[in-house]
């Protein structure tokens, strides 16, 4: 589904990723480990298509096709989903309206029906109820004033209720206490299925604890250094990543 | 990749989509002002001496002063000489209904979106429409004067109800208030009345819809409501020009009373032509609106949407001195391109126990530059008053302006005064996340400013509050990049 080959991106003249491959296909969840400034949140936001982002060499293909000569929406609108680390306010905009609108600008893109008001109302009901999260939500202007958990679980009923094919979660573990990372991962698990490909960007191991990914990639100083089993996560999170930066001769750079 | 900077560029080139000229025949006295010109005026509108006396006074005042400059607005000096000060579609002949009106000029209502015919009854609005100097038609007379509801031109009431008229023609606004009024009271030739008797509670939005036509003419129109004891009334006003190279001078005078327990709900929007993308050509927009809370109880709420116009000036405000009166100011002001505004309110606080709220949304784009100027005056007396003012700027793209100048003046040691202020700035970062649920850029833009400005919105009438949305909409398209 999502191939990239030799990514290099420079943000203000400096170069993050320096040569990038990656491949996953539907049904899989991969997970992208690695220090700080390693530059994962980079590739999250790559795919996304954040403009500050220069793309100087390699290429992205999603489903054959080439994502990078489209803007933000037309990414949107053809699967890809990114939940953010740090979700945006929009206070005055309600939850139900911003995501009704996002949802039948995707739905169009896809030839479907517009749905109306109460189906729309509807369908965010059923979603929330399976998610255990508070319909009271969906009134309330997007983000405004909402805990760090409260965005991060809005995060994953967006995702939930956008239906993407691939899902990208940046740091969508930080600033979660206990109950609400189970929410979250659980909300993440249901929606794990055999079309769908799911890329967990993590600082650390505890969220692969609950959403056990099937490759895990050790990304640091631009590259990927190592790829593995979920073992590989545990043994980062109990040896941290000395072993393994001294083992590639990898040196840590970058900054995000 | 397209960058959201390319795309906003693209949409820069909507064009004003009232900018329409109506190819109608007009009589047009020359340009140029003077005590003749006045007097021809009054002439021609067939005034009573009263009436020709008030012009009068107010031109030679107007005489002895200076047009005022202390607004952050930035714009050559105003030849008055070089504008024409009447200007009235001709009538085929003396209209007794609105089916004699001029078939074009119903055309030209009708692009503008205005229920004028009796057909569209249904709309519920009653529309006084005010063509260049010349009020059109009026809508719904009869199914208001039943209720003993007066509403009808300005010229009108001067002939029909000229006691009503000179008991409250400049009381709140006297012509000796500033420049633009006096000149308003020297050159207006129409506008709107209304007056809404004891007790009774208007049974429909009364609407006056103000175009500007023939070029290098001022529109001065005059407005003058009264709601007495115990009634309540909501009226709105909308305004559109032609697009044309040369700026025009509008200058209106509003004014609003009050008495016991009665309720002004007064909402604008006011959608001149702003000039083009350059900044050329464009309605100049200098207007003195103020309301009097005269009774005990009484309720003005002031509510503008401003999208229009290359300059506007203007601060409805609220005398309040009735005991527990109440003044509220929710504006919306939009600049793009090269607008500039400089709005904001008034509120004196005479009366005990009065209360004001300001509710302002500056939101500036492009090159536009926005200000909100508003005064909270607690008077000796006003023990109790309370003042509550908000004000949010938003600012679109790096080359716009956002400005507040409060003046608060408390001379009661038991007032309640609270000011709060922010400036935002529309970030890449909503916007990137917006675009990463599908939405496109147009769509973004929209959506977090009409957020921004929720709070005023609501208090627009629901059928009015669309329209504002809308409008917002497209004065915005263009505004970054």
């Amino acid at each position: 589904m999502l191939n990239i080959k030799n990514l290099k991106v420079r943000i203000e003249g400096k170069e993050i990723l320096k040569g990038i491959d990656l491949s996953i296909e539907a049904g899989e969840v991969h997970a992208i480990m690695g220090p700080n400034g390693s530059g994962k949140s980079t590739l999250a936001n790559v795919l996304a298509g954040r403009a500050e982002y220069e793309i100087t060499g390699g290429e992205i293909l999603f489903e054959g096709k080439d994502l990078t000569v489209l803007a933000p929406e037309e990414r949107a609108r053809e699967g890809i989903f990114l939940a953010f680390q740090y979700p945006v306010e929009i206070p005055g905009v309600s939850t139900s309206y911003f995501l009704k609108t996002a949802l039948n600008s995707i739905r169009e893109h896809r030839g479907e029906v517009e749905l109306d008001a109460f189906d729309f109302l509807a369908l965010a009901k059923e979603k929330m109820k399976s998610l255990h999260m508070d319909e009271a939500l969906l009134h309330r202007s997007v983000n405004e004033g909402f805990s760090g958990g409260e965005k991060k679980k809005n995060e994953v009923f967006q995702m939930a209720m956008l239906d993407p094919k691939l899902a990208i979660l940046d740091e969508t573990d930080s600033g979660l206490d206990i109950d609400a990372l189970r929410i979250v991962a659980d909300g993440v698990q249901q929606l794990r299925d055999e079309k769908r490909a799911i890329l967990v960007v993590t600082h650390y191991q505890r969220l692969l604890d609950h959403i056990v990914p099937d490759v895990v990639h050790v990304l640091s100083g631009g590259r990927i250094v190592k790829s593995g089993d979920p073992d590989l996560a545990k043994k980062l999170e109990k040896e941290g990543y000395g072993w393994l930066l001294e083992e590639s001769g990898a040196v840590a750079g970058g900054g995000n | 990749m397209k960058t959201p900077d390319d795309e906003l560029k693209t949409l820069a080139d909507q064009e004003y989509k009232w900018g329409f000229v109506t190819d109608i025949d007009s009589d047009t006295i020359p340009k140029g002002l003077s005590e003749e010109v006045v007097r021809l005026i009054s002439l021609k509108k067939g005034e009573p001496p009263w009436m020709l006396d008030f012009r009068l006074k107010a031109y030679r005042h107007w005489l002895t002063l200076v047009e005022p400059r202390w607004a952050h607005l930035d714009y050559p000096p105003v030849d008055y000489q070089d504008a024409h000060y009447y200007s009235a579609p001709k009538p085929k002949k003396k209209l007794a209904s609105l089916d004699e009106v001029d078939p074009e000029l119903l055309e030209t209502f009708g692009k503008l979106g205005i229920p004028l015919s009796e057909q569209k009854m249904l709309a519920g609005v009653a529309v006084d429409a005010v063509f260049d100097s010349v009020s059109v038609a009026t809508t719904f007379k009869e199914k208001l004067s039943e209720e003993g509801i007066i509403f009808c031109s300005f010229s009108e009431a001067i002939r029909e109800h000229p006691d009503l008229v000179r008991k409250y023609m400049g009381s709140v606004v006297p012509y000796t208030d500033n420049f633009f009024a006096a000149l308003n009271a020297a050159v207006f030739t129409d506008g709107s009345f209304c007056y809404i008797p004891k007790g009774v509670r208007c049974p429909m939005e009364l609407s006056t819809y103000f175009r500007i036509n023939q070029a290098q003419t001022g529109q001065f129109e005059r407005t003058l409501l009264v709601a007495d004891e115990g009634s309540s009334v909501s009226y709105l006003e909308g305004c559109t020009a032609p697009m044309r190279d040369e700026n025009q001078l509008h200058a209106a005078v509003v004014e609003l009373i009050a008495f016991d327990d009665a309720k002004i709900k007064y909402s604008t929007i006011q959608n001149w032509y702003p000039g083009d993308k350059e900044g050329k050509g464009g309605i100049y927009n200098f207007v003195t609106k103020r309301g009097a809370c005269r009774g005990r109880n009484s309720h003005i709420s002031w509510t503008q949407v401003e999208t229009g116009s290359a300059i506007t000036w203007k601060y409805p405000g609220c005398i309040l001195l009735g005991d527990n009166s109440v003044g509220e100011f929710y504006s919306v002001a939009l600049t793009n391109h090269h607008q500039q505004a400089d709005t904001g309110t008034k509120m004196i606080h005479i009366g005990k126990n009065t209360r004001s709220t300001i509710v302002s949304k500056g939101i500036s784009a492009g090159r536009g530059q926005n200000s909100y100027r508003g005064l909270v005056q607690i008077m000796k007396g006003a023990t109790g008053a309370r003042n509550f003012s908000q004000c949010d700027s938003m600012l679109i793209g790096d080359r716009c302006g956002a400005h507040t100048f409060p003046y608060i003046d408390v001379r009661n040691s038991s007032a309640t005064v609270e000011h709060e202020a922010s400036t935002t700035k529309i970030g890449e970062d909503q916007l990137f996340y917006c675009n990463q649920r599908g939405i496109d850029l147009e769509d973004a833009v929209g959506m977090i400013v009409n957020g921004f400005c929720k709070e005023v919105f609501r208090e627009l009438p629901m059928e009015f509050a669309v329209e504002a949305q809308k409008l917002l909409n497209v004065s915005l398209e263009g505004s970054v990049g």
